[in-house]
């Protein structure tokens, strides 16, 4: 779905001058500014302790902001609370449902907080149990549930009062590879739908397939603020491993790569994204190393997300 | 997969909203003490039992009247009182904190709740469990003496009041509570001196001046004999001044509740 152009309705979420200076005298967020127009699907990253947990914290109304202004779908927090959370889902990052009460009750009462008649929440509670593989655990006790199962059971219960903003806080942390791809496919039909998501990951793979849009968040400031597609185009060079089919130990000097050796089998190979790989072969086919097999070192968001990150420090 | 089309409809009403959710934080409160009963329901009346067995059967024939009744009636609406007493406590603020421990309140916190119905929907719990087992602890007091009611509204609305005094006593533990000893200590160490010393098992008109004064500063000694006046017509304290006091401590109790909400104390970063 294409993100709703900001004249024709308010942003989902719109920050201004957010600060968040704790009790313990930590200033987690120096005055913050971000937008997040309707329909978006946005990553924000950062590392630990960046902030991004307590942003989320103060638009849940689960942290209490030291001073700023934020604005869900034109809302403004400070005079209208209420309605502005009757707007969000929140997936937050660490299990907190009860664990002795079944899945099922679980997602009906958080219907219930929301004003959701009886009869509405048990067909919406089937819709997302059934969506996100749990219908059948529904009678299940939840401290009984297995990890991926408890991440899935905190978006259905987020999504039974059909949020317009969905925020989810590193929802596929510890899930396994099959159940995050089925998620991923899960969220991405959600915002195609004109759900706006707003995700934090520590998987940045998963932030470069899904969001449309990005912040940086360090420090308690946001470093970088742009659509996907500007910040990779920033990506200047690209890491690959080469495996080689005989033991080598030494690599030829070359000037359109940088080759740094890792094991007698393995080497890097760091090259200028707008060079092309045909003269490393040539070189190294000459040097007499056999090349196997070669990937990607890391995926190119998480190059980009360190080197902004590290030169922040 | 299906289609996901979020209907966005409409949001509901503010009243649509407060019914629900008060009828669902009620629901949930019930719920979780009635699914544990062994543990919330059943050893209160056992104790309970185990007091009108020893106090009243074995003791209670030595000592003689008080107050013109057998000793048995005469602590009998005590006993009663302290069962809502301590069971609206400790469901409070066992299950308050347990929500805040296992970060569930988060679940409340983030919907558009007012802070005055969570807090009503807890005191309703308590509440209610603290008149379920008022009425059972008295199911088990007839099996050992006779109990008549002298007045239905002085005894219903002392029940409620008291029941609702120490459920929001309860709530404000559990908000100030950082890990599972501190929602003992103050029952320990406070609830249950102010309870035993508060008239259940004696007239504090037999203690001596000095300490029936010190009572007087004993907030459960107002509410046991306004109690104990509901069920035999006696009692130590004027009427209207234990209900007084008991209006005024529970005023006290739900502004500084709803203060505690407002500021997130315990709640919110």
């Amino acid at each position: 779905m294409p993100i709703v152009d900001a004249t024709d309705s308010p942003p989902a979420l719109s920050i201004s001058g957010l600060t968040k200076v704790y009790s313990s005298g930590l200033e987690a967020l120096g005055g913050i500014d971000l937008k997040v127009a309707d329909g978006d699907f946005f990553a924000l990253l950062g590392p630990n302790g960046a902030g991004k947990s307590t942003t989320i914290g103060i638009v849940s109304s689960l942290v209490r902001k030291t001073s700023g202004n934020v604005k869900i779908f034109g809302i403004d927090i400070d005079i209208d609370f209420a309605s502005a959370k009757s707007h969000i889902g929140l997936v937050p990052q660490e299990i907190n449902f009860s664990q002795f009460e079944t899945v099922e009750e679980i997602v009906l009462n958080q219907a219930g907080y929301y004003g959701i008649n009886r009869r509405t929440a048990l067909e919406r509670a089937e819709v997302y149990l059934r969506e996100l593989a749990l219908w059948d655990r529904r009678s299940e006790i939840s401290r009984n549930l297995s990890g991926g199962m408890k991440r899935r059971l905190m978006i259905a219960r987020a999504l039974v009062h059909e949020p317009r903003l969905l925020i989810l806080d590193e929802p596929t942390a510890g899930v396994d590879i099959e159940i995050r791809r089925s998620m991923w496919s899960f969220l991405a039909n959600l915002n195609a739908a004109g759900t706006t998501i707003i995700l934090t990951t520590h998987y940045l793979e998963e932030a470069e397939l899904l969001c449309r849009n990005i912040a940086i968040i360090d420090k308690g400031s946001i470093i970088e603020n742009t659509s996907m597609r500007v910040l990779l185009a920033k990506l200047h060079s690209e890491s690959f491993i080469f495996d080689s089919a005989t033991a080598i130990t030494s690599l030829p000097a070359m000037k359109v790569a940088e080759l740094t050796l890792i094991d007698e089998h393995k080497f890097e190979v760091v090259i200028d994204k707008h060079q092309n790989l045909n003269e490393v072969f040539e070189r190294l086919s000459a040097a007499g190393i056999t090349i196997r097999s070669m990937r990607n070192k890391s995926n190119r968001l998480e190059e980009l997300f360190l080197d902004r990150v590290n030169n922040n420090a | 997969m299906r289609e996901l089309t979020p209907t966005r409809s409409q949001i509901p009403s503010r009243r649509e909203l407060y019914v629900t959710a008060f009828r669902t934080i009620v629901t949930k409160e019930l719920n979780r003490f009635l699914r544990i009963w062994l543990q919330t329901i059943l050893p209160p009346a056992i104790t309970m039992g185990l007091y009108f067995v020893i106090f009243g059967n074995l003791i209670g024939p030595r000592i003689g009247l008080m107050s013109g009744f057998a000793y048995m009636q005469y602590i009998a609406p005590g006993i009663i009182m302290m069962a809502i007493i301590t069971n609206s406590y400790s469901n409070v603020v066992s299950s308050f904190f347990g929500a805040k421990f296992q970060r569930h309140i988060e679940e409340i916190l983030i919907a558009p709740v007012p802070n005055a119905l969570i807090l009503a929907g807890y005191i309703c719990g308590g509440v209610s469990r603290g008149i379920i087992v008022g009425i059972l602890v008295t199911v088990v007091a007839l099996f050992f003496t006779d109990l008549k009611i002298h007045s239905y509204a002085v005894t219903i609305s002392v029940v409620v009041l008291t029941s609702v005094l120490f459920s929001l006593a309860g709530f404000i533990n559990a908000i100030y509570a950082k890990k599972f000893d501190d929602i003992s200590i103050v029952p320990t160490f406070v609830l249950t001196p102010l309870i035993y010393l508060g008239g259940v098992f004696y007239s504090v008109d037999s203690l001596p001046e000095f300490w029936r004064q010190v009572s007087m500063f004993n907030p459960v000694l107002y509410m046991v004999n306004a109690f104990r006046y509901g069920m035999l017509g006696i009692s130590d304290i004027g009427l209207l001044h234990a209900f007084t006091v008991i209006i005024v401590f529970v005023v006290l109790l739900t502004t500084l509740s709803l203060n505690l909400l407002n500021r997130g104390v315990g709640l919110r970063a």
